[in-house]
């Protein structure tokens, strides 16, 4: 460990378990998970249906107890300083929060008020957040007349009435249409600019793309990758490059796959594939030195790996394919 | 301090969703209306019965009505709980550093609330038709009712929290509700009953509530019945609230 300074995480498990006792006998949902979750990220929660994201992001906003192990969220512990980890965090379940019989600015109010602030203030808070969220010209309807989009905004703004340090949102954006979606990425983006830590679960590969600067994948109640999205991709994958070659590609691969930035380099139906870390770099490096050793390249291809080669190799499963 | 403040909050949050959409406010008070109307004439005959408990025909009759709509307009408030889970409301709330027992009360509060509308809306109708009252003892009637709903509305929302959906609510609501009031006497006096099923009764708390509250119509304010009726209440009341207060607390899965 170098002497820096090291932050105190935003969330940190150790061995987390949870078993639930079910018909045919004890069910491990979550599996000894280890995740720390630095403060002012947007972290990225991924998993196949049942894989254990909910039942983890439920622990951590002190709605379930763990069976094993311990997590320490916002400073405090989740099992025997629940109402401390309370005060500083904000959870948007999945199935919403708001009722339709209220009216958003309702809503607002009676959750600051919950959280301690007065009348007043709770009401100069709520208009503050209808504002933020443009909600204001539908803050005395009732939610029953929201759209999709605006309950989902209105939701999470119930989530952050009191400031919270931490917002967790489960699935926030299923269901939305691709408008209402970038609508609400950029609403989250903003929240971290304000230094709020982000905890959300997704089964959208390209909004954990987009969005998260941290990720962790899990399955069958474990954490099998971690890291930020770039990260990932690199580690699985990395870019693929791929060469058209005028014959002589058994020359090419190994004089390829001897260069240092090389990580993999295979000959398939006469074309040339590299693995390489930074394509946009191993580009012009590789046609520089064809050129130089006289294999005049016809084609260069760069194609990303993508999150979901990274999901399909960490789990065996593609992740779209167990999207609900 | 904290819990006090977090009820009424609660309270006044579910009052005013209950009453922007009063339909079921109004529901609860057709059917004891409709006894009242359509029922209670009948008794007029049965009245002059040997083993008829003293006091005119609608004295026995009409607080049997009002528990019947205590234990009716509370035992299914768990319904609307249901909706609120699914909504994620309750969700939402466990996640603040509100107190849990205040989720429960506020609500209870809020059908007691609605329940003694119901119950004085009931007793002015009944005058007409020849029930007597002394405010005094009804006013002491009106507390036996509310504490049947304190003791009902925990049941209800409990067994909503542990089973979810109303599909599986109703026929256990329907299993606890039912049985209670078929051994309230709340249609006919159990001294009707034989002597078994007037035993089983003696276990039943609605029949101790439904005696006391006719001791109190008939200004009989020395039946022991008063003083037992409202004790059981009270006890049965705070188990329930305490069992209702701790599922509302305990993380669920």
């Amino acid at each position: 460990m170098s002497g820096g300074p090291n932050p105190q995480p935003m969330i940190e498990t150790v061995g987390l378990r949870r078993t639930f006792k079910g018909r045919g006998g004890a069910v491990e949902a979550v599996a000894g998970v280890d995740l720390r979750v630095s403060a002012g990220d947007i972290f990225g929660f991924l998993g196949p249906n049942g894989a254990g994201k909910t039942t983890t992001l439920r622990i951590l906003a002190t709605l379930l107890a763990p069976t094993a192990g311990t997590a320490r969220v916002a400073g405090f512990d989740v099992a025997r300083q629940a109402r401390e980890v309370r005060t500083r965090i904000g959870y948007v379940a999945q199935s919403g929060g708001s009722s339709r019989e209220a009216t958003g600015r309702e809503e607002l109010v009676i959750q600051g008020r919950l959280f301690g602030m007065s009348k007043a203030k709770a009401t100069a808070r709520a208009a503050e957040i209808l504002d933020a969220l443009e909600l204001t010209d539908a803050a005395d309807r009732t939610c029953a007349t929201y759209s999709g989009g605006m309950r989902r905004r209105l939701n999470i703004g119930i989530g952050m009435v009191h400031r919270p340090a931490l917002l967790f949102l489960d699935e926030p954006t299923t269901g939305l249409d691709p408008q209402a979606r970038a609508r609400l990425w950029d609403e989250i983006r903003k929240l971290r600019d304000t230094g709020t830590t982000v905890f959300l679960t997704t089964h959208y590969l390209e909004e954990a793309d987009a969005l998260c600067d941290c990720l962790a994948i899990i399955d069958h109640g474990k954490i099998v990758a971690e890291g930020s999205p770039s990260e990932l991709k690199r580690e699985i994958a990395g870019d693929v490059l791929t060469i058209g070659v005028n014959g002589r590609g058994d020359e090419v691969v190994r004089l390829l796959a001897a260069q240092p930035f090389v990580r993999e380099a295979e000959l398939q139906d006469g074309l040339v594939r590299l693995f390489v870390d930074r394509g946009e770099e191993a580009v012009p490096a590789v046609v520089r030195l064809l050129d130089a050793k006289g294999f005049a390249p016809a084609t260069v291809d760069l194609h990303r790996s993508s999150l979901d080669d990274v999901f399909l190799k960490k789990t065996g499963r593609s992740l779209r394919e167990t999207a609900a | 301090m904290r819990t006090i403040r977090d009820t009424w909050l609660i309270f006044e949050r579910s009052l005013t969703l209950s009453l922007r959409n009063p339909v079921w406010v109004i529901a609860g008070i057709i059917q004891p209306v409709l006894y009242l109307l359509l029922f209670g004439p009948l008794l007029g005959n049965i009245a002059k019965m040997p083993g008829f408990p003293p006091g005119g025909a609608f004295n026995v009759f009409v607080p049997g009505i009002l528990v019947m709509t205590a234990l009716f307009g509370t035992s299914y408030v768990g319904f609307g709980l249901c909706d609120e889970m699914r909504e994620g409301v309750v969700e939402r709330m466990r996640v603040t550093p509100m107190s849990r027992v205040a989720m429960l009360l506020g609500r209870s509060l809020r059908d007691v609330t609605l329940l003694e509308a119901q119950a004085v809306i009931l007793v002015i109708l009944a005058i007409p038709f020849g029930l007597e009252i002394n405010l005094g003892g009804v006013a002491v009637a009106f507390v036996l009712l509310a504490l049947v709903g304190l003791m009902m509305s925990p049941v209800s929302y409990t067994l909503a929290l542990i089973l979810k959906s109303e599909d599986s609510l109703a026929p256990v609501v329907n299993g606890v509700a039912v049985p209670l009031l078929l051994l309230s006497g709340v249609m006919l006096p159990m001294s009707f009953a034989p002597d078994w099923l007037q035993t089983i009764a003696k276990f039943n708390p609605l029949y101790h509530a439904v005696a006391a509250i006719r001791a109190l119509f008939n200004a009989s304010y020395g039946d022991t019945e008063i003083a037992f009726g409202v004790t059981l209440l009270v006890a049965l009341a705070l188990v329930t609230i305490t069992l209702g207060a701790r599922t509302f607390s305990r993380a669920a899965s």
